[in-house]
């Protein structure tokens, strides 16, 4: 009989003898706690501090939404682009978002394939995070073809020009794969939604009650659905793995299929792809600590789930960083004169090393302290590490795209580019898109995943043997 | 499926609350065994092992999804042959525009295979538990909603033809049911 004495530290009681597995919900919660807990933050009055975010939030919005309308209005030349940079921040924020999202596929889809139950306290909100990240990327390229107006030219339907896209190009794919990322997100996580959708329902009343209702589609939670559900649930994840992995490939291919030193190399798509699930698990820190707190999540989202994080980010970090040392040695390696020095100017003698010192430092030296154990449990050091990885990631793209671009084959050709205020206040004004759509996410839906956190309980098991104690224990602490 | 011409007072069947995962399993496995089809179990996670508890195989979503994504596949590659070789030969730095172009086709071919796939997920998933479907005989009871919460329920329809009003309640007191309640049309 295992010691239920030592049920309240984190060790699942059947499994006391053997090597102890940390329980994914403290204090032994009750399928009923975890309901009110999670519908509770929709249902009850927002804190203080969440209209303080939001508040700004809407401010950076409608910034972005003037500088969008100044732009279109007054021409592509309010931008800081210039030959030789065509592609500045533009392109820099772009990949940015884009690669931020790729965490909350991660998650949602390779972390279930691997069979890692505690993605269930976060998932719900990164696949939230991913579809507002990828709305925010969006809208750079669209505007930044300068003529906004006839970026339907890029969809492949017949037109009276008699004019075809170039499917052979990689700014193409990545229409096609921008496109489709989009969408199998918001599919999966709509699906995702549904059982816990028919949970706020059948708590709500009036107006609440039909809208949640309708989005619910009538679910009823019987196994003859739920069968089918975890059916398309694990498809789901199947095809959106290979869609990760794949789609900021096709976003390094827009650098990598090029001949600009410093861009044309085969190692970009697998480390774009690590450096955008390094900098995706980041952002879904940098949101999931202080909602935790907030909204009194901690027994939810544990100290076990920070933990894994931070260990993904170091792991992630240390394989960008071994890609930037990669880089390093076959620009020597290559023989290619105009390759070794593109790296020279980018580390030593360009105008642009310092943004590359900032790179190196936020993305492969900050993360080294998660190697110890004290930094990985200390929520104010994780939380500084990782938005220092934030910024870091974005000087990554930074360093990559208008470094190369200012230094390239005829030194008649260089220049410099610095990004003029209507870009800082369009960048600034997608972080306030961003902010406003999470926050509003918060407000109105689930923020994590109810039906998924209660399958993951020990008592969800239909054959754990000790689920009457396990209740009865609960009755005694609640007198 | 509701009959039309049911009476307002007409019985749908009974919903039966069990006080765990493990009972459930246990009760649904005899109500198996005892040869019921129209029934189900109502539950707020998936729970394991359940299918096999009810008798039932794998899902064929898969099989739907396989012909959304070959259609993928298909529409893609005709897409780009058509527009690229056939229609209007887009001729890029002199590389051939015919069946050597395929490496270059491969990114919107896998692009559009997954989209499509994700597409016959969505809608295969709703042709096969028959959603939306707004209303339903059972979101008339009280005790139904807890299926949402906590409640572990089992639900056997009145047109079940083993289903007998007082036998089939005195069946799911035996097999562990703590609350009973008619379910009414």
């Amino acid at each position: 009989m295992a010691d239920h004495s030592k049920a309240n530290a984190s060790v699942h009681p059947s499994e006391a003898e053997g090597v102890a597995r940390e329980l994914l919900v403290l204090n032994n919660r009750s399928l009923g706690w975890i309901t009110d807990r999670i519908c509770g933050i929709v249902e009850n009055r927002q804190p203080f501090i969440w209209w303080v975010l939001f508040v700004p939030s809407v401010c950076g919005f409608l910034c972005l939404l003037f500088s969008l309308v100044y732009l279109v209005s007054t021409g592509v030349g309010v931008w800081g682009m210039n030959h030789p940079v065509a592609w500045g921040w533009d392109i820099v924020n772009f990949v940015f978002w884009i690669g931020i999202g790729h965490a909350g596929t991660l998650i949602s889809a390779i972390l279930f394939l691997t069979r890692q139950k505690w993605r269930t306290s976060v998932n719900r909100a990164s696949e939230a995070m991913t579809i507002f990240a990828v709305m925010c990327a969006g809208i750079f390229p669209g505007f930044h073809v300068g003529r906004f107006w006839m970026v339907w030219f890029l969809a492949p339907i017949p037109n009276s020009n008699a004019i075809w896209q170039n499917f052979k190009s990689p700014l193409l794919w990545d229409v096609f794969a921008v496109s489709t990322y989009f969408t199998v997100s918001v599919l999966f996580w709509y699906i995702g939604l549904i059982p816990d959708l028919a949970t706020l329902r059948d708590r709500a009343k009036g107006l609440a009650k039909r809208l949640y209702g309708f989005f619910a589609l009538g679910w009823r939670g019987g196994n003859r659905q739920w069968r089918h559900y975890e059916m398309a649930y694990l498809i789901l994840a199947a095809l959106s793995t290979p869609l990760v992995l794949s789609v900021h490939a096709v976003v390094s291919f827009d650098f990598a299929t090029s001949v600009v030193p410093g861009w044309h190399t085969t190692i970009f798509p697998p480390y774009f792809v690590a450096g955008a699930i390094f900098g995706g698990f980041a952002m879904v820190l940098t949101l999931m600590l202080p909602v935790r707190k907030l909204y009194g999540l901690e027994d939810l989202i544990t100290a076990k789930h920070i933990d894994n994080m931070a260990k993904i980010i170091l792991l992630t970090g240390t394989i960008v960083g071994y890609a930037y040392i990669m880089e390093l040695f076959i620009s020597y390696y290559s023989a290619n004169a105009f390759e070794t020095d593109a790296f020279h100017l980018r580390i030593l003698s360009g105008p642009y090393t310092w943004a590359y010192y900032c790179m190196f430092f936020c993305n492969v030296i900050a993360p080294q302290v998660f190697w110890f154990k004290w930094s990985r449990h200390n929520l104010w050091v994780v939380f500084l590490i990782v938005n220092l990885v934030n910024a870091g990631m974005w000087f990554e793209r930074f360093v990559i795209i208008p470094t190369s671009l200012a230094r390239d084959f005829l030194p008649g050709q260089w220049g410099y580019y610095s990004a003029s205020w209507v870009e800082k206040l369009l960048f600034t004004g997608s972080f306030g898109m961003f902010m406003m759509l999470f926050l509003l996410f918060l407000r109105f839906l689930p923020v994590i995943a109810i039906s998924e956190v209660k399958g993951v309980l020990p008592e969800s098991d239909p054959h754990y043997p000790d689920w009457k104690h396990l209740r009865e224990k609960r009755r005694v602490s609640s007198k | 499926m509701s009959n039309p011409t049911s009476s307002p007072n007409e019985l749908f069947g009974y919903v039966a609350e069990f006080p765990s995962a493990t009972d459930l399993y246990h009760a649904a496995e005899k109500v198996r065994d005892a040869g019921f089809r129209r029934w189900d179990v109502h539950t707020p996670y998936p729970v394991h092992g359940m299918d096999h508890a009810m008798g039932l195989g794998k899902s064929w979503l898969s099989a739907l999804v396989l012909c959304g994504g070959v259609t993928g596949s298909l529409t893609a590659l005709a897409l780009q042959f058509f527009t690229q070789v056939s229609l209007y030969p887009t001729v890029v730095q002199d590389k051939p525009t015919n069946l050597f172009t395929i490496p270059a086709f491969f990114p919107v071919t896998f692009e559009l295979t997954i989209l499509f796939s994700a597409f016959a997920t969505l809608i295969g998933l709703f042709a096969l538990i028959m959603l939306p479907r707004w209303n339903h005989p059972l979101f008339n009871s009280p005790l139904f909603s807890k299926f949402s919460n906590d409640g572990f329920l089992l639900v056997i329809e009145a047109r079940d033809p083993k289903f007998k009003r007082e036998k089939t309640k005195e069946l799911l007191s035996e097999i562990g049911a703590g609350k009973i309640e008619e379910v009414i049309y």
